[in-house]
């Protein structure tokens, strides 16, 4: 009984401090957690971990080992003498520019053809999407069954009467493969965002372009391309960033192989530290990665949106 | 989940503040002692039911014939010593390492931990394991009785590892493809074993491999077999003394014999890389004529494919004779002390008893690490085990200081050649320059310590 | 080029030069299609062949086998890998659902000094790439033994700025006035936010589910390093580790049935709330 009517009482004073609670300040109380929780999370995981990989990689700091001494800059001095590590640099420059102009001008194409038909348009659309929903990894597995030496690929050259290739054991080939594969797995993702970009141009554009008879090629040029712009510029700082950071395909195909024609930055930082436990020289190089993908988003943003205004 | 997740997030951004602050070491001992303080009150619990109880943990990689066999082992041992408990814990091979590394200093680490031959000196030099204790194992004993290959373990004069059993290389051959080629005599020396491989190779109107005569994977054991067979065949020397400097170079022979093994894929195109995915696996579904493998196959081709014809024969050899050879050894870190390291030491012991050398050349194929063991009539004379065995007098575990970064160094080489048509002599000189700056560091950062 | 849907709506007669141009288009499409689905159907198609077809080019083999599917199970603890993988994206998916939600739609409905530099700062952190915190993150959960453990995944995907910035944009479209009513009508913020916001941007929620769970299923780098011993595995993990060891016994055959099975939910789950995502992703990229 007693526990009861405490009961109703700590109830009654819970409602009469609720209503007493201001509005303002419920309303505050309110900002406060849905914005606080988040803040205190990215704040964290994000912020302090940058400074912990800033910390890390002036030390030598040996995974088995207890003692991390400070170093100073020597990790970064040893990367830049690092023959893999420029080779990755150069390796991840290739990736980004085969690849995002590629994946650019892939899903620009299919769009604009699924842009000029109506009938099974929405199949079509699902198809060239299915990629991008799937594991990198499992993609990865099964292109490297296509692409082997005695696999399909190769058998139907052979079938064909031509040359068969060494693909990914090739240290010319293999980069572009695994850029075609990304290119591959992205173009769906890429064409929607292109389609969307299309449709949101206004019709009249075209039919006042149409009654100066102006062509084809002239109207993609001069109305598509620079309406299209904003979705480009977003595209191309989406598709460096993700380019910068390619491994997964990489990992799983040649694993940075033949000659370290294939490593990447972010290959080469994952064996740094989980190959040959260097954690500090991991962390310089990620410290390094960092700084190029800063640098190259701002320049893009800035490069980019200019064209926009001619 | 949501209070849990924030009462973490509170909890981790103040450690990581401490660890900005703070920095490596202090942490390293602070997590040491909290493992103490979790593990004590459960010692304690047991202790009051019977005396000692003792938890162990045993790492190994992933290998299911292994894994199965020290299932069985463990139940044996566990009746042998009831106050002994042991777990076994599995890791994919691939990243053995990092999956050690990792929880280790996470107070997870193993007891007892099986390790590679060549990834011991990182481990030693990290100062992660301790030398095996003198009681249990007399350094002049191992010496006496185990095959003199296991001295790779011994590092700064004490044996910090000890094996179960050994492996050597071998030629594999595929009987029927033999007969079908006429060939009655295994190759026995280096001239031989090119002729035959060229009898062997057969290839398609298209110029294709049908069946390689001899299967060439410099990332399979050709690294191997150059290292501690081929450079020592022709009279060269693979490291000096002090384990410092890459003695390739100092005499023709180094040249020679990785002319010899180039010379298979690029002159006599008998085999190339990347042919069926690998040159096991090219033997091993009919495609490769003669393959260099491993004792360790013995077991996987008996499993996967029984109904393949094939047979064993020793290396062939050149000016003298030698044969490469491996080991996973047993190791323990050096934070197990007290009760733990007395159960540790009878594990190990226990494995390394003849029964259980027995046990494991004929469930997996490698061969027993002690020579009494070994040369029992009924190892020697087996059609498939007898060819291993003999060469275990000749064989040679070379020292690594990072096995994978030197294997890549190996396979790059042999790539340049291929693909980049870089000259051999070219591409010898810079795997002997890249392969000693390897060493050079390694020994730098070492003498630093 | 895309005059000609102008054209087609004016005229319904088609001149044989446009028929062509549009039979190509189809043809060009078709050809796309097959590139965009050879390589599922080649794996499904080894996935289901006897272990001596597996180099035969046949697309449908002469023999079908479910043999491998069983061994798969068998020799790998997928339906683990599988179970882990749905727990993770499960989880992830809801926090985020939970915590993007509500601060997207603060971020758009309300006004408070600080604001700007609030969502400025979450979409910053977009610009940091996952690779430059995989070092840091994983030295941290070694240090607070969140290493090998689902939590250890999960830490740095509770809450996402992509779902923040996406619930913003959608929130943004709500009506302030419906919100005030509400207001006047006594609710509190949390039920407002429950039951009038979060209903009138169901479609974008939808969207922010499915992608979340697809992104969480198919992360690799961080469980990758995070997750060591084997009953903890995701499914991409796993698949790079039982890949790894089998093709090394040239067993291609199972390799593709493990990846039949880590794409196949996947693909299932976008074939059915496809109109939901491409949606999601057509409005999102929209604004």
């Amino acid at each position: 009984m007693i526990a009861h009517a405490l009961k109703l009482t700590v109830r009654k004073s819970r409602e009469l401090f609720l209503t007493r609670l201001s509005y303002r300040t419920q309303r505050y109380l309110f900002i406060y957690i849905t914005l606080g929780i988040p803040l205190l999370y990215f704040l964290s995981t994000r912020l302090l971990p940058i400074l912990y990989a800033f910390n890390v990689s002036v030390r030598e700091w040996d995974l088995l080992s207890p003692s991390k001494p400070y170093v100073g800059l020597a990790n970064f001095k040893a990367l830049f003498t690092d023959e893999i590590f420029l080779k990755s640099i150069a390796n991840t420059f290739k990736f980004v520019v085969i690849g995002v102009p590629g994946q650019l001008i892939v899903g620009l194409f299919v769009a604009l053809l699924l842009h000029n038909i109506k009938r099974l348009r929405g199949l079509f659309r699902t198809v060239y999407f299915i990629p991008y929903v799937t594991s990198i990894v499992a993609v990865s597995w099964v292109f490297r069954w296509i692409l082997m030496r005695n696999g399909w690929l190769n058998e139907m050259l052979l079938n064909l009467g031509l040359e068969p290739q060494l693909f990914l054991q090739s240290p010319r080939q293999a980069l572009i493969l695994i850029t075609l594969t990304m290119i591959w797995q992205s173009t769906g993702f890429q064409m929607l965002i292109f389609m969307t970009g299309l449709e949101a141009i206004p019709r009249m554009y075209y039919e006042a372009a149409a009654i100066d008879g102006a062509s084809a090629w002239r109207k993609f040029r001069h109305i598509t391309l620079p309406l299209l712009n904003p979705v480009i510029v977003f595209s191309a700082v989406i598709g460096v960033i993700s380019y910068l950071q390619s491994f997964g395909q990489v990992l799983s195909m040649t694993n940075g192989g033949p000659l370290n024609a294939t490593t990447t930055m972010v290959l080469h930082i994952y064996n740094l530290a989980f190959q040959q436990f260097k954690m500090g020289s991991a962390a310089a190089a990620t410290v390094i990665l960092f700084v190029v993908i800063l640098v190259l988003t701002l320049l893009q943003l800035k490069v980019l949106n200019k064209k926009v205004e001619y | 989940m949501k209070k849990k997740s924030s009462v973490s997030i509170v909890t981790g951004s103040l450690i990581i503040a401490l660890a900005l602050a703070g920095c490596g070491s202090n942490n390293q001992a602070n997590s040491t002692e909290q493992n103490k303080a979790t593990e004590k009150p459960t010692d304690k619990a047991t202790d009051k039911e019977t005396d000692k109880k003792v938890t162990i943990e045993y790492w190994q990689y992933e290998f299911p014939a292994k894994v199965e066999l020290i299932n069985e082992l463990i139940k044996e041992f566990q009746t042998l010593h009831p106050n002994i408990t042991v777990k076994q814990t599995n890791f994919p091979y691939d990243q053995y390492n990092q999956k050690v590394a990792t929880l280790v200093p996470a107070g997870k680490g193993p007891d007892v931990i099986n390790l590679y031959y060549g990834w011991l000196p990182k481990y030693v030099s990290s100062g992660y394991l301790q030398p095996l204790p003198e009681d249990h194992f007399p350094t002049a004993e191992i010496e006496s009785n185990f095959y003199p290959l296991v001295s790779a373990a011994k590092i700064n004069g004490s044996y910090y590892a000890i094996p179960t059993a050994v492996r050597t290389l071998a030629l594999f051959y595929n009987k029927d493809l033999l007969s079908k080629a006429n060939i009655t005599e295994l190759p026995t020396t280096w001239e031989q074993l090119v002729d035959v491989s060229k009898k062997l190779t057969e290839t398609d109107a298209k110029g294709q491999f049908v069946t390689e005569g001899f299967a060439w994977e410099p990332g399979a054991q050709l690294h191997h077999w150059y290292r501690d067979g081929l450079l020592h065949q022709a009279g060269g020397q693979d490291l000096s003394d002090d384990r410092r400097k890459i003695l390739w170079a100092e005499t023709p022979a180094g040249l020679e014999a990785f002319q010899y093994l180039i010379d298979f894929a690029v002159k006599h195109k008998v085999g190339i890389n990347g042919f069926y995915e690998n040159d096991s696996n090219a033997f091993m579904t009919g495609h490769a004529a003669i393959n260099i493998d491993g004792s360790f196959r013995l077991g996987s081709i008996k499993k996967d494919f029984p109904d393949l014809n094939y047979g064993v024969a020793p290396l062939p050899s050149y000016k003298t004779k030698s044969a490469p050879s491996s080991f996973w050894a047993n190791a323990i870190p050096k934070n197990v002390e007290g009760d733990k390291l007395k159960a540790a030491s009878e594990f190990l012991e226990f494995l390394t008893s003849k029964e259980v050398q027995e046990k494991w050349v004929e469930q997996i194929g490698e061969l027993p690490a002690q020579k009494a063991v070994a040369t029992q009539d009924k190892y020697v004379n087996d059609e498939k085990l007898g060819p291993f065995i003999s060469q275990l007098d000749d064989s040679r575990a070379h020292f690594f200081i990072d096995e994978t970064q030197e294997k890549t160094l190996f396979v790059d080489a042999t790539n340049e050649v291929l693909l980049n048509k870089v000259p051999v002599e070219k591409a010898f000189q810079d795997l002997v320059a890249k392969t000693q700056k390897l060493y050079d560091d390694y020994w730098a950062a070492a003498d630093k310590k | 080029m895309s005059t000609q849907s102008v054209y087609k709506t004016q005229k319904n007669a088609k001149s044989p030069a446009e028929r062509l141009r549009t039979l190509v288009i189809y043809l060009l499409l078709t050809l796309g299609v097959g590139i965009m689905l050879f390589p599922f159907l080649w794996m499904v198609a080894t996935s289901f062949k006897l272990p001596q077809d597996v180099y035969n080019l046949r697309l449908i083999p002469e023999t079908i086998t479910f043999d491998n599917y069983a061994a798969i199970f068998k020799k790998a603890p997928f339906a683990q890998w599988i179970k882990n993988t749905l727990i993770i994206s499960l989880i992830a998916t809801s926090t985020v659902l939970i915590f993007d939600t509500a601060a997207g739609y603060v971020l758009a409905k309300f006004s408070f000094v600080g604001k700007q530099l609030i969502f400025l700062l979450i979409i910053s952190t977009l610009m940091v790439p996952t690779e430059m915190l995989i070092i840091p993150w994983y030295l941290i959960a070694n240090e607070l033994g969140w290493s090998d453990t689902y939590w250890g995944v999960l830490f740095p995907g509770i809450i996402t700025a992509f779902g923040i910035f996406l619930m913003r944009q959608f929130m943004d479209s709500i009506p302030s006035d419906l919100l005030d009513a509400a207001r006047i009508d006594g609710l509190n913020e949390w039920r407002i936010l429950l039951h009038i916001a979060i209903p009138l941007v169901k479609p974008a929620i939808i969207t922010l589910i499915i992608l979340t769970f697809i992104g969480n299923w198919n992360q690799f780098i961080w469980p990758l390093i995070v997750l060591q011993t084997e009953e903890k595995f995701t499914l991409p993990v796993g698949i790079v580790y039982f890949s790894s060891e089998l093709k090394d016994t040239s067993n291609w055959i199972l390799i593709m049935a493990g990846t039949t099975i880590s794409i196949a939910p996947l693909i299932v789950i976008f074939l059915i709330f496809q109109k939901q995502i491409i949606r999601g992703i057509t409005l999102s990229g929209m604004k």
